[in-house]
Order: structure tokens, then C-alpha cells, then sequence
């Protein structure tokens, strides 16, 4: 049960294609609204950010209405205003920060503009209270694949390491499509490989001792991503029917393999006994399980937020900016701006 | 209180009006900076007029055409705004507020045309007879297409004079005048939806430059 004294906090997310806005008491999420255009895009293979714009113009308003109406709350209660300001779609991005200012400037209350990565890592609060002083979180998404030190996450993140070419997610879409699954691929993924088996030993990128030199915090699924889509031409080639779940599994568990492997050395070399891990791929079963499996071999605690809190939603925003409150961190200026690239390491823009 | 914006061109303008008088108005120094210039200056011109959010009783808005990005920026902030204040939202289009300061300029008798920068070379256009009705469009075209010989006001006939010799002001709407119309009554007022004009470029984002899930 939320304390009352605790900060109210309504948050916008709208850096890709979901319009979130979400609303938390301290650590207690009370509303969790989310349009997605998603369906719009998918016929694209990917997400338009003229079609994402002019969806979150439109959602904005009726998403507001149907966080506070869940919630319970009228707009005036609301202690602050925080939005993603960056990393995202600059168009998109715009339209969520745009409403902001204007919820702040018609209640007079404070606005913060914070870091979409950050949200990802201060969203588990909801779900497992306050963060250990120092942890490991693995944000792992459609554009993002990194390993990030967070000790406080209102001050800053230290980036251990990150994909230097596709991001997980990425890797997900790019071989569905070869598979002939939808798009956005990684649920479809990970729906197809249930039936299948791990039958395929694809490669894991950036593992051999060499790459370990340089890259051991590092990722890359671009090689993985082709060797998926040899295999499958070889296949079709020879006339044989290409086993799309045996694929599909075999892919996953490349990428689940070097993703929690990364991320145990990761956690082992700097002294970390807990690994929070977030990002639309988190919500993957196979990682989930592999990562609980190998973290407690080894004594490490995981935390992952349920898969609806995952994925890009405006409750992540709300938990990160109620954290901003609770510690008295500076507020943004009114000319805050859209920062499509804004760095992972600034938390508040 | 009516509190009015126009993001539907490069610059941004804002502006107060009590009911009888424009009480304070003012226009963004940098093109392209929708984003981060209106609610400074929404703040800015509401303290000039010496008005707190509280008194807006009203919000007006140039629902465009005008380029996509800025669009949106004006847009989302009027409904946020009569959202978070319960204040109606009144929707005008720009080119409309450009012809009724022409007309009461003295700029003009008789026809004219509104051109405005629709970027890709064309011009957001509409045509006005000598009571400043509006008798076509808006529409975007190719200047050559739409050239006249007929006063044309707005940004156009300072981009394209070979399409549209007689250039007479203004070239920027006011959100002074956009306040003067929703108050006069003279106007087809709109929903606060945004005059696009145009399909949406159907081109998937370079996965790199989106944060996905
Ligand atoms: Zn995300």
C-alpha cells in the first residue's frame, strides 16, 4: 500500500511506437496505459516513425484520460511530470515530451525529462522495491543491447558494454522474417521455438578468446543473423523443408547463451551478486529461465519486471521520475528538447 | 481568456487576448525549434499579459497544413493543455489566419491567394475572395501549378516570386490575429486535428536509430 506522503508521479513514454503514460505512488504502480501502433507498422517490417508520430498525436489525450480514470486520480493531484526525452524516434519522442511541458505548465508542477534506458532499469522498483546500492542490468531491446553498472540510478549508469551491430531485438526481427513469422519477431520466436529443439549449433558472437580481448562486455548478432539465413538457403537449396521451430529454438538459445553468459562474467568480475534485466527481449521465456538457471549456480539474485513492464510503457518513466522526487533531484528546463541519441549516461536531460 | 499558437510554419507565435484586446504576443527567435521554444513562450507571453493558467478560459490553435513535426508539437500542446485546464480547443486553419490579417491590413481588396512552405518544392495553398471567405482549398501543389497573378500573402511568393509576383503581407501567421478570429466568430472553427495534406512517407526507421521495445 502506497504511503500518501510519498510522490505522485504521472510518466510519458513515446520514443518508438507504443504511447505509455503510467502512474505510480513511490514504488506503487497505479495505472499502466498503453496504445501501440504496432499493427500499423507491421506490414512495413518495421516501425515507420511518420506512422508512430501521428499515432502518438493521437493516443496521447485518451491515454492520459485512461491512466488517471484507472488510477484513480485527477490530474491536479499529480506531484510531477516525467517523459523520455531520448534515446528514440525524434518525431515521436517530440509529441510525448511536447505534452509534458504542457501537463507541467497548466499544473505548475515539475518536469523531468529522463533517459529510456534508465526507466527500463528503474521500472523493476515496481515489481521488487528499491534497487541494491550496485547492480548489473541487462537492457536488452529492439535497438539497444547493453550492460550497464547502476549504482544509483537517479545519478548515473557506467556502460560496460553494448552490441556493435545489431541489437537483440533486431537479431529477433531479422530472422523471423527469414522464417516467415511476423513481425515485431521476437514473441513469434519464442512462441515457435517451444515446439522445436535446439538442433543447430549457431554461432556466438564475440566469444572466442580473441574477441574476448577486446569485446568481453560486448556484443554482435549481424554474423548470427546471416549464418541463420545461410542455413535456411542451404536448406531450401538441398529441397528439404526448413524446420522453423528446430530454427527458431537453436537461434534463440544463441543469442539467450552469449546474453546471459556476458552478463554472468559481467556481474562475477565486478563484485555484483544481483542482475536486473530489462528490455522488450526480456520478456523472452528462454532467457528468463536461462538466466534464472545460470545466476543461481552462482549465487546471483535476478530480477526481471513482469513481461508487460518490459516492454516500452509509461509506467517506467513514472518510476524513474518518483525516484527523481524522492531524492531531490534537479528538474528540467521548459525548453527541454527531444535528444533522439541522448547518451545512456545522463539519466535526467 | 483566450490563449493562442501557431506551429504550422518555421517559427512558433503566441499570444493572449482578454476578450476585447491582443494582451501580449510574441514569436520564437529560431526557425525549427517548436519543441522547445512554445512552452517557454507560452509562459513567457501569459506572464506579459500579467494572466495565470488558471484564468485561460480557452485555447486556440493553427491546426495547419504546415510541416508534420512542428504540426504536432502545437497540436498535442492544445489538447494536453484544454485536457489538463477543461478549456475548449478551438482549431483554425493557418492560411485562414493569414488572410484575415491581410484583409485587415488593407493589404488586399478583392481575390487573393495564401501560399505557404510545404518544403519538396510545393506550397500549402488556398484562394480567398474580397471578404476573405475561403473559396479553395487548402490544398499542396507545385508553385508553376498554382502561379497567379492575384496578391498572394504568406511565405510563398517570397520563395517562389516567379509563381507568385504579387507578394503582399503577412508572411507569418500571428497567433494574435488566429485569437482575433475564434473571438469574432467570422471563422469555421475546427477540431484540433492536424491538416497533414499528405500520406506519411511509408519508410521503416533505420533500426539503429529506433530504442524498439
Ligand atoms: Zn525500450
Amino acid at each position: 500500500m502506497a504511503a500518501m506522503n510519498e510522490p505522485l508521479v504521472l510518466g510519458i513514454e513515446t520514443s518508438c511506437d507504443e504511447t505509455g503514460v503510467g502512474i505510480v505512488r513511490g514504488h506503487t504502480l497505479l495505472a499502466d496505459a498503453v496504445a501501440s501502433s504496432v499493427e500499423e507498422h507491421a506490414r512495413f517490417g518495421g516501425v515507420v516513425p511518420e506512422v508512430a508520430s501521428r499515432a502518438h498525436l493521437e493516443a496521447m489525450v485518451p491515454t492520459i484520460q485512461r491512466a488517471c480514470d484507472t488510477a484513480g486520480i485527477a490530474l491536479r493531484d499529480v506531484d510531477a511530470i516525467a517523459v523520455t526525452s531520448g534515446p528514440g524516434l525524434a518525431g515521436a519522442l517530440l509529441v510525448g515530451v511536447a505534452a509534458a511541458k504542457s501537463l507541467a505548465l497548466a499544473l505548475d508542477k515539475p518536469l523531468y525529462g529522463v533517459n529510456h534506458l534508465a526507466s527500463h532499469v528503474a521500472v523493476d522498483q515496481l515489481e521488487h522495491g528499491a534497487l541494491p546500492d550496485r547492480c548489473l542490468a541487462m537492457l536488452v531491446s529492439g535497438g539497444h543491447s547493453s550492460l550497464l553498472l547502476v549504482d544509483d540510478i537517479t545519478l548515473g549508469v557506467t556502460p560496460l558494454g553494448a552490441t556493435i551491430d545489431d541489437a537483440a531485438g533486431e537479431a529477433f526481427d531479422k530472422v523471423a522474417r527469414v522464417l516467415g513469422l511476423p513481425f515485431p519477431g521476437g514473441p513469434h520466436i519464442d512462441r515457435a521455438a517451444r515446439d522445436g529443439q535446439i538442433t543447430i549449433d549457431f554461432p556466438r558472437g564475440l566469444s572466442n578468446r580473441k574477441d574476448l580481448e577486446r569485446h568481453r562486455f560486448d556484443f554482435s548478432f549481424s554474423g548470427l543473423k546471416t549464418a541463420v539465413a545461410r542455413w535456411i538457403e542451404a536448406r531450401e537449396a538441398s529441397g528439404e523443408p526448413v524446420p522453423v521451430a528446430d530454427v527458431a529454438a537453436s537461434f534463440q538459445e544463441a543469442v539467450c547463451d552469449v546474453l546471459t553468459r556476458k552478463a554472468m562474467d559481467a556481474a562475477i568480475s565486478n563484485n555484483i551478486d544481483t542482475i536486473m534485466i530489462g528490455g522488450g527481449v526480456a520478456a523472452n521465456s528462454r532467457l528468463r529461465a536461462l538466466a534464472q538457471s545460470r545466476a543461481e549456480e552462482r549465487g546471483i539474485t535476478i530480477r526481471v519486471p513482469r513481461p508487460g513492464l518490459c516492454t516500452d510503457n509509461g509506467a517506467m518513466v513514472a518510476a524513474l521520475g518518483s525516484e527523481l522526487v524522492a531524492r531531490g533531484r534537479t528538474p528540467s528546463a521548459l525548453d527541454l528538447p527531444a535528444d533522439s541519441s541522448l547518451p545512456v549516461t545522463t539519466v535526467v536531460a | 481568456m483566450l490563449l493562442a499558437f501557431d506551429t504550422a510554419t518555421a517559427l512558433v507565435s503566441v499570444a493572449v487576448h482578454d476578450g476585447s484586446t491582443v494582451r501580449a504576443e510574441a514569436v520564437s527567435g529560431a526557425p525549427m525549434k517548436h519543441g522547445e521554444h512554445l512552452a517557454p513562450l507560452i509562459a513567457a507571453v501569459l506572464a506579459d499579459a500579467g494572466v495565470t493558467m488558471a484564468e485561460v478560459t480557452g485555447i486556440a490553435v493553427g491546426v495547419g497544413p504546415g510541416p508534420f513535426t512542428g504540426l504536432r508539437v502545437g497540436l498535442v500542446t492544445a489538447r494536453t493543455l484544454g485536457l489538463a485546464l477543461g478549456v475548449p480547443v478551438h482549431g483554425v486553419c493557418t492560411l485562414d489566419v493569414l488572410a484575415a490579417e491581410a484583409i485587415a491590413s488593407g493589404a488586399v481588396v478583392g481575390e487573393f491567394v495564401v501560399a505557404t512552405d510545404a518544403r519538396r518544392k510545393e506550397v500549402y495553398l488556398a484562394a480567398y475572395d474580397e471578404t476573405g471567405a475561403r473559396v479553395s482549398g487548402p490544398e499542396v501543389v507545385r508553385p508553376a501549378a498554382a502561379a497567379t497573378p492575384s496578391p498572394a500573402a504568406g511565405e510563398g511568393p517570397v520563395l517562389y516570386p516567379d509563381a507568385f509576383p504579387h507578394a503582399v503581407g503577412p508572411t507569418q501567421p500571428s497567433a494574435g490575429w488566429l485569437a482575433r478570429l475564434v473571438l469574432s466568430g467570422t471563422v469555421e472553427v475546427l477540431d484540433p486535428e492536424p491538416l497533414y495534406l499528405r500520406r506519411p512517407d511509408a519508410v521503416a526507421a533505420a533500426p539503429a536509430s529506433k530504442p524498439g521495445a
